[in-house]
């Protein structure tokens, strides 16, 4: 076994702990937290159901941001959209037989790729080009985005440019998963993709990604508007009553 | 006290979104509390030895009692949508009026002492140490802020700056530091019963007076009873309704439904204040304790009602808050709670805003209008924020722009709209709420009103609107003072129940 497969394979078992674990102690955090007032963003739904609606609408279509501005929309839906298909597009890195649905979107997937690319790049122009958003963005924003290009580009690159031996990669995904490290090619652009997909689920609980998971707990978008109808108090609040 | 010179924007006929202008606002602030001041409402008097660490201490109590502020620290990606929503970014063009920057001046506080990332890389990811000019700025920009949730309906997350401002002045008031205006009122509001400081005997004065006046007008005998036991209706009104113009004319409206309808009704002198200051500063003890005068008086006086008058963030605490706060509502299945309802009606919706009382008095056809008596007037609205972005009337999801609008067009024969994107939910700040309506933050409100009144502008050349209609004390209180700045009559601004008080027919 190669030193740099032990590596490796070190490396994504830290990263997913580090991803998994980090993000569901963020969540936790967030479930634990009370919402002592009803803060619906008005008109707001009545109903769960409603409720529910209005959270697939902001997950799915990103409603709030196509009201707020046409070309961030564009490009941030561009991107997370092509995101999904690349990411179920490696889903066939991880299991064997690959399931059908997975097989069907090979070919989008590879495309999604590009569009990736493509809505990231105009998401960065934005942090050039108009001067508000300019003044807001920090190292990270700027850090956070190469990073993705970054992996996009690598991963193009593997695709149709140089290709590298995905048959191995492939043996060594399933290998890590069974606790049983296989050897990883020693292709450079493979190494450099593994490399900042790795960094990618180590900052994603201790950054702005958690934006992800942020979205469900937000007051503003998931009460439901019916405070004259049903009391509603956080247990530090009702202690008030006594 | 005179502010400094400003000069006020010119109106374009179109929005225009300005270039960042660093800066452009950081010589105002609002004055700050006195020692004394502080104090009575239980705040340290001022910002002693160690008010960093009672600041941090509170921050991280807020951080575990309010999901909002601990998800909306967290999920900000910078991607600018709320940057351009702000009216007071608008106005004035310093990037500290962009929502995103207002809350990165918290967050980055946030990061240095309650993340990971910042406490070890704090310059990556822009985490602050909190220092006194760190504080100073907090100090600015959270009192450039209407807390009129613009922003929230456009961030992609949700994110509320109002509960970051109001988090902030939470912060600020544990360590020592508050803003005069609003912590003045909120010691006035607990000694005298509102916050205009009108004792019980001078309301009872200025009440007869207006029986009077409405005897005189009408030549029918329409009563504004105060502390009447066993009324059916309290009514719980802004305290400027008393004696402000334009704001006395929809109190004579209320008093003039209530008449035509027959139902009993009366004021208290001990609630004689529909508005709650408490929201404004982020004190949840503060919201609570002025909440439960409303109660307090609805128990004593054993009414079956509890009707809102015309004002915007009291009808937020009061649609939103009041049955979290001291059970003023339904399904509240504590003893707390069950007092009240027990004496409530619960036939009826509790509590009920001005407007849904007259829609419904209208729907059933119990009212009459003589419409041409406002043909005088070309009319519009203002959706006041936080009737717009954090309440609701009637029964359906944006009940609270169409019932308004509803008696407009019963009372009235002209109305126009202004443009979509000023109006229902993406209605802008009349630029002087939130605790901002005090004259050393002069400049800061003619500058906020900037969106709004080009929205108006539109409507007057285009229609001759020569009435801006609204439903919040503040909003007349703030349009009477900024409207001459741009040109305008101050008079043009008045309340929907004023429209209703002049077209409404009356039987003596």
């Amino acid at each position: 076994m190669s030193a740099l497969s032990i590596v490796y394979a070190a490396l994504f078992y830290a990263a997913t702990t580090m991803l998994v674990v980090g993000v569901a102690l963020k969540i936790r955090s967030y479930a634990r937290t009370p919402a002592p007032l009803l803060i619906p963003t008005t008109p707001a739904p009545t109903t769960a159901g409603g409720v529910a609606l209005r959270m697939t609408r902001e997950v799915v279509l990103f409603e709030s941001l196509f009201k707020s501005s046409k070309w961030t929309w564009i490009f941030g839906w561009l991107f997370h959209a092509s995101l999904l298909l690349v990411l179920l597009r490696h889903v066939r890195y991880f299991q064997e037989p690959v399931w059908a649905p997975i097989v069907f979107i090979q070919f989008f997937g590879t495309y999604a790729g590009l569009t990736m690319v493509a809505g990231l790049a105009g998401l960065w122009a934005r942090r050039f080009l108009v001067d508000r958003v300019r003044y807001i963005s920090t190292p990270s924003d700027h850090l956070h985005l190469a990073l993705l290009i970054l992996i996009g580009f690598s991963g193009l690159t593997m695709r149709f440019v140089q290709h590298t031996d995905i048959v191995a990669v492939k043996a060594f995904m399933l290998g890590l998963m069974r606790l049983d490290i296989q050897p990883l090619p020693a292709d450079p652009v493979l190494l450099v993709h593994l490399t900042l997909v790795a960094t990618l689920m180590i900052v994603f609980p201790i950054s702005k990604l958690l934006h992800a998971p942020g979205l469900f707990f937000s007051p503003s978008r998931n009460q439901i508007d019916n405070p004259r109808d049903a009391r509603h108090q956080a247990a530090w609040a009702a202690a008030l009553d006594k | 006290m005179a502010t400094a010179k400003f000069e006020t924007p010119a109106l374009k006929p179109y929005p225009v979104i300005p270039l960042v202008a660093e800066g452009a606002m950081a010589h105002l602030k609002p004055f700050v509390a006195s020692a004394a001041i502080q104090q009575n409402i239980g705040f340290p008097g001022e910002l002693t030895e160690g008010w960093e660490q009672r600041a941090l201490a509170r921050m991280g109590e807020l951080l575990g009692k309010y999901r909002s502020l601990r998800v909306y620290m967290d999920a900000c990606v910078h991607c600018g949508a709320c940057s351009d929503k702000c009216h007071y970014f608008l106005g004035t063009g310093d990037p500290k009026n962009m929502p995103v920057a207002r809350q990165d001046l918290m967050r980055g506080v946030y990061r240095r002492y309650f993340t990971f990332a910042g406490k070890h890389f704090p310059k990556l990811v822009g985490a602050t140490d909190l220092t006194r000019e760190v504080f100073d700025d907090w100090y600015r920009y959270y009192h450039q802020c209407s807390e009129c949730r613009r922003c929230s309906v456009f961030c992609p997350y949700g994110i509320d700056t109002a509960e970051v401002t109001m988090a902030a002045r939470e912060i600020m008031d544990a360590a020592g530091l508050g803003q005069k205006y609003s912590n003045e009122i909120i010691g006035k509001v607990h000694r005298i019963g509102n916050n205009l400081g009108i004792p019980g005997p001078a309301l009872e004065d200025t009440l007869l007076g207006l029986e009077e006046d409405t005897k005189d007008e009408t030549g029918v005998d329409v009563r504004f009873p105060l502390d009447v036991q066993g009324a059916e209706v309290l009514l719980v009104t802004p305290s400027a309704d008393f004696f402000s113009e334009p704001h006395v004319e929809s109190l004579i409206g209320h008093a003039k439904v209530f008449h035509a309808a027959g139902v009993s009704w009366t004021l208290s002198a001990k609630a004689s204040e529909a508005g709650n200051f408490g929201m404004f500063i982020g004190n949840y003890e503060q919201l609570r304790k002025i909440a439960l005068r409303i109660r307090e008086a609805a128990l004593e006086l054993g009414v079956k009602r509890i009707v809102v008058g015309e004002c915007g963030h009291a009808w937020r605490v009061a649609y939103s808050f009041w049955n979290t706060l001291v059970g003023i509502g339904a399904g509240g299945k504590d003893p707390f709670a069950i007092e009240l309802q027990n004496q409530l009606d619960g036939r009826y919706k509790q509590p009920m805003h001005i407007c849904e009382f007259t829609h419904d008095l209208i729907q059933r056809g119990a009212l009459k209008f003589d419409k041409e008596k406002n043909d005088g007037r070309i009319v519009t609205f203002h959706d006041s924020c936080n009737v717009a972005r954090a309440s609701r009337m009637g029964d359906l999801p944006g009940g609270q722009f169409t019932i308004p609008r509803d008696i407009i067009r019963a009372v009235a024969n002209n109305f126009h709209d202004m443009a979509p994107g000023t109006i229902h939910e993406a209605t802008f700040c009349c630029g002087g709420g939130g605790g901002l309506l005090t004259d050393d933050l002069l400049e800061l409100r003619v500058k906020g009103a900037l969106p709004r009144m080009e929205a108006l502008k539109n409507v007057v050349d285009e229609h001759g609107v020569n009435f801006m209609a609204t439903i919040c004390a503040i909003c007349k209180a703030q349009f009477s003072k900024v409207l001459p700045a741009y040109g305008f009559d101050m008079g043009m601004v008045g309340g929907v129940h004023q429209l209703v008080s002049k077209a409404i027919r009356l039987e003596s």
